[in-house]
């Protein structure tokens, strides 16, 4: 223990002429008080001030009008008649069939069966890739051995297993869902792998030094650490599901499985009705633009906020 | 004796010794800055301090519980608040939930940002970020502080402040610090004893004691910052074949 208790003031009482030559090799503050002043002065220039959030309205008009100019511009298409109607059916004439389907609970019934499957299916696919992909990121052998063949999953398309599953599983609801989870599952553990991958190495030191074990390690630091790129896998992941969902809802048609977007659209093929399949198409894609709105993007924007990485960013 | 290092030595692999020789011994709350020129092995011999990496040959005796650990940049988690991060390393420390707070108040007190424990680090200057930095090494509860060129990343105003603060801390805390640092006045200003570590391979080669009143009096500082930088340079000059 430093057994000098002299008060710091007493360094301002020393002859002035040297200090100034060199100031900062002796103490520069005058005493406790003053070093808190200091700071404080300097805290608050060297700061931010924070900035309130507004509604930025051209994130919401600038989508719009540019789905408006796209509607604009399939009409005028439909209008020049190069095509016959009932191959290329107009923007009112598919908005007319989604009336009718809506009367007929159709699209409904559709709609809630295949966001149902979906959200379920993704649910579970997250609850099995998490541990799954953190075990892969943390144990090097366990990676050596599975990563290639998790990378490979994610590429071999979904719907390939389509016929293994109808097969294995009839034509019942366990099949899509199979598909779902071979879709979604290995793109969700990459993503978190790939999370893992990016974490800078000084945070697994700081850990170290702090003391925290192989558990704590993984759950207080690594999952945290790693949520960027996890979030981008369970979009990813989810995107998966959703596509997989459909792919086998169009093949599998029948049995026990229910009426889902995929089912109504095969309809639609079946009844060669242009109309009935724009609907069921668009109505996909609007699921998908809803999820990614209301869903990811906002939870994606309070995460990289928080972190300070929004800046300049063009979202 | 909190730190002894006797005949220290440490080689990566088949290359050339990063350590050899190097001997040591730093009392219990002393001040020790370690000075030495870039790629003399300063880190890795704080490294192996602090239990990171393993000597290859000699012997060190360190405090039973470790030592914390402060690095160049805060390495602080930025998904957590100024607060929060204090509080993980309670908690990693085994600290029940209801004292985390109470300490993790304490210490932003102590480095003087009681009002900023709800920021995220994005939201600090350099400056406070350190400062976070400090108090969360602080809150490891160990009588050993190992600091890795802590202040090289600031500008010159903050640095000088944060000389001061450090200064207070450790007179307030009573801790041992080894200090790591490759600049002469830094070492002067902090240290009681300044440590000259040689390059390649790394060893203690002089040591030089720094009074209260180099601390005051400019001249006095002035006049041992020129011999130790003279010293320094000397070492440099060895390698320039």
């Amino acid at each position: 223990m430093p057994s000098n208790t002299t008060p710091l003031a007493e360094a301002s009482a020393e002859p002035a002429e040297p200090r100034h030559i060199h100031a900062a090799l002796t103490r520069t503050s005058t005493g406790h008080e003053d070093l808190r002043e200091l700071e404080a002065g300097l805290d608050s220039l060297q700061s931010d001030s924070a900035r309130k959030h507004r509604i930025d309205w051209s994130r919401v008009l600038l989508p719009v009008a540019a789905l408006v100019v796209l509607v604009l511009v399939w009409q005028f298409y439909v209008t020049l008649g190069v095509k016959r109607r009932d191959l290329v059916p107009g923007p009112l004439d598919v908005l007319g069939q989604l009336g009718v389907l809506w009367g007929d609970a159709k699209l409904q019934e559709a709609l809630w069966t295949s966001l149902q499957r979906g959200i379920v299916g993704f649910l579970i696919s997250v609850a099995i890739a998490t541990p799954v992909g953190l075990l892969l990121a943390q144990v090097a052998p366990l990676r050596r051995a599975f990563g290639p063949l998790i990378s490979g999953l994610q590429v071999l398309p979904s719907v390939a297993w389509v016929p293994a599953a109808i097969i294995w599983f009839g034509l019942t609801d366990a099949t899509v869902y199979f598909v779902v989870f071979m879709g979604a599952i290995p793109s969700i553990i990459n993503g978190l792998i790939s999370g893992v991958d990016q974490i800078p190495p000084q945070y697994r030191r700081v850990g170290t030094v702090l003391g925290a074990n192989r558990l704590q390690m993984a759950i207080q630091i690594i999952l945290p650490a790693a949520l960027p790129g996890y979030l981008g896998g369970l979009k990813q992941g989810w995107a998966f599901s959703w596509r997989s969902l459909m792919a086998a809802e169009i093949i599998a048609v029948g049995g026990t499985i229910g009426f889902g977007l995929g089912s109504l659209l095969d309809q639609g093929r079946v009844l060669s009705d242009m109309t009935i399949v724009m609907a069921a198409i668009l109505l996909i894609l609007g699921v998908g633009i809803l999820i990614e709105l209301l869903v990811f993007a906002p939870i994606e924007k309070r995460l990289l906020r928080s972190r300070g990485l929004l800046a300049g960013s063009t979202r | 004796m909190p730190v002894v290092l006797e005949q220290l030595g440490k080689r990566f692999g088949d290359g050339a010794p990063v350590l050899e020789d190097v001997n040591a011994t730093i009392g219990s709350g002393e001040f020790v800055a370690l000075l030495g020129a870039s790629g003399c092995g300063k880190s890795t011999l704080l490294n192996i301090m602090a239990g990171l990496e393993a000597p290859t040959s000699g012997a060190l005796e360190v405090p039973s519980d470790g030592a914390a650990f402060m690095f160049q940049d805060a390495a602080l988690f930025p998904w957590l608040t100024a607060r929060e991060n204090i509080e993980l390393a309670l908690k990693l420390r085994g600290v029940g939930k209801a004292e985390r707070r109470a300490k993790a108040h304490e210490l932003l007190e102590l480095v003087h940002l009681g009002e900023a424990g709800d920021k995220r680090p994005h939201e600090l200057s350099g400056g406070m970020r350190q400062r976070v930095a400090l108090a969360r090494a602080l809150s490891q509860d160990r009588q050993l502080l190992l600091m890795d060129e802590p202040f090289a990343a600031l500008d010159a105003i903050t640095r000088d402040l944060l000389h001061d603060e450090l200064e207070r801390i450790w007179k307030e805390t009573g801790r041992t610090i080894v200090f790591v640092t490759h600049n002469v006045r830094e070492a002067v200003r902090l240290g009681q004893r300044v440590l000259l570590l040689s390059s390649r391979p790394g060893r203690v080669v002089q040591e030089w004691a720094v009074t209260e009143e180099h601390r005051t009096d400019a001249g006095l500082a002035g006049q041992l910052t020129g011999v130790i930088t003279a010293r320094l340079r000397e070492e440099i000059r060895r390698h320039a074949k």
